[in-house]
C-alpha cells in the first residue's frame, strides 16, 4: 500500500513538472496534494491530512488556476522550444545527482538518534493550543502579513 | 512504532527515498524553467517533500502529535507565501506583459 502510494506520488509530481500545459501542471499539483493527504492518513496524521486536503489541494490550486487565467500563457510552439532548451541545459543534472547519491550512501548517516523516547502528548490539538501557543500567535501574524502584502500589491495595480 | 523496529525503519527509508526524489524534481523544476508560475509550482513540490519528511519522522519516532502541529504551521506559512508570490507574479505581468524571468530587468544594476 505504502509503496504504491509512493509510486503514484512520484509519478504525479513528475507529470506536474514535465507536462507542457501550465494549467495541467496546476491540476497535477492538486493531484499530488491529494495523494499526500492519503499518505498522511496512512501515517497516523489525520489532522494535518485534513489541512493539506482543504488548503493545499483546494485553495492553492484555485489560486494557481486563477493566476493562469489572469495571465496569458505561452503558445504550443513557444512551450516546445522552451522544453528543448530545458533538456539541453540540464542534461548533466541526473549524472551529478547519481554521483552525489553514491557519495552520500558511503557517508554513514544515523538519523533521529537523540530524540526523546515515546509520545508525550497524544492529541495534536493539545500540542497546538497548550504547548505551542506562541506558534499560533506567529501563524496569525504571518497570515496578517500575507493579507497586508496582497492588499498593498493589488492597491498599486489598481492605481496604475 | 519505534526506530528499533526494522519494519518501521524500512518504511522510513522508503519514504526517505521518495522525499529525495521529490526534492530533485522540485529543484529541477525551479532551476530549469523561466516561467514564474512554474517556478512557484516547483517550490510547492519542494514544500511537499518537507511536509512528507516531517510526517514520516513523526510516524517513525512516535511523535505524531508534535509533527502534525508543525505541519499545520508549515501549511499556513506555505499558503501565505504562495498568495504573496502570486500577487508579485501578477504585478510583474502587469508591468512587463510577460511571465518570462529573463525579461525582468527592472532591478538590474
Amino acid at each position: 500500500m505504502h509503496l504504491v502510494l509512493i509510486l503514484f506520488f512520484i509519478l504525479a509530481s513528475l507529470w506536474t513538472v514535465m507536462t507542457r500545459s501550465i494549467l495541467r501542471s496546476a491540476i497535477g499539483l492538486a493531484f499530488t496534494s491529494v495523494i499526500l493527504t492519503i499518505m498522511m492518513f496512512g501515517l497516523n496524521s489525520p489532522l494535518a491530512a485534513v489541512f493539506e486536503l482543504s488548503v493545499c489541494a483546494g485553495l492553492i490550486s484555485v489560486l494557481f488556476v486563477s493566476t493562469i487565467s489572469l495571465t496569458q500563457p505561452y503558445t504550443t510552439e513557444e512551450v516546445l522550444k522552451r522544453m528543448k532548451e530545458m533538456f539541453a541545459r540540464f542534461r548533466f543534472l541526473p549524472l551529478i545527482l547519481l554521483v552525489l547519491g553514491i557519495a552520500l550512501s558511503f557517508a554513514k548517516i544515523t538519523p533521529l538518534a537523540n530524540l526523546p523516547p515515546g509520545e508525550i502528548v497524544k492529541d495534536p490539538r493539545i500540542v497546538l493550543w497548550d504547548l505551542r501557543r506562541i506558534e499560533i500567535m506567529g501563524q496569525i501574524l504571518v497570515l496578517l502579513a500575507g493579507v497586508f502584502g496582497v492588499v498593498i500589491l493589488l492597491k498599486e495595480r489598481i492605481k496604475k | 512504532m519505534s526506530l528499533s523496529n526494522p519494519e518501521t525503519m524500512n518504511l522510513f527509508w522508503s519514504y526517505g527515498v521518495c522525499v529525495i526524489m521529490l526534492f530533485v524534481i522540485g529543484i529541477y523544476c525551479v532551476l530549469a524553467t523561466f516561467n514564474l508560475i512554474r517556478a512557484l509550482i516547483g517550490l510547492e513540490i519542494l514544500i511537499k517533500a518537507v511536509t512528507l519528511l516531517i510526517i514520516v519522522a513523526g510516524y517513525a519516532t512516535g511523535h505524531e502529535a508534535l509533527t502534525q502541529s508543525l505541519v499545520i504551521t508549515l501549511i499556513v506559512v506555505e499558503v501565505v507565501m504562495i498568495t504573496v508570490a502570486v500577487g508579485v507574479v501578477l504585478g510583474i505581468h502587469t508591468y512587463n506583459n510577460s511571465l518570462d524571468a529573463r525579461k525582468i530587468r527592472n532591478l538590474k544594476g
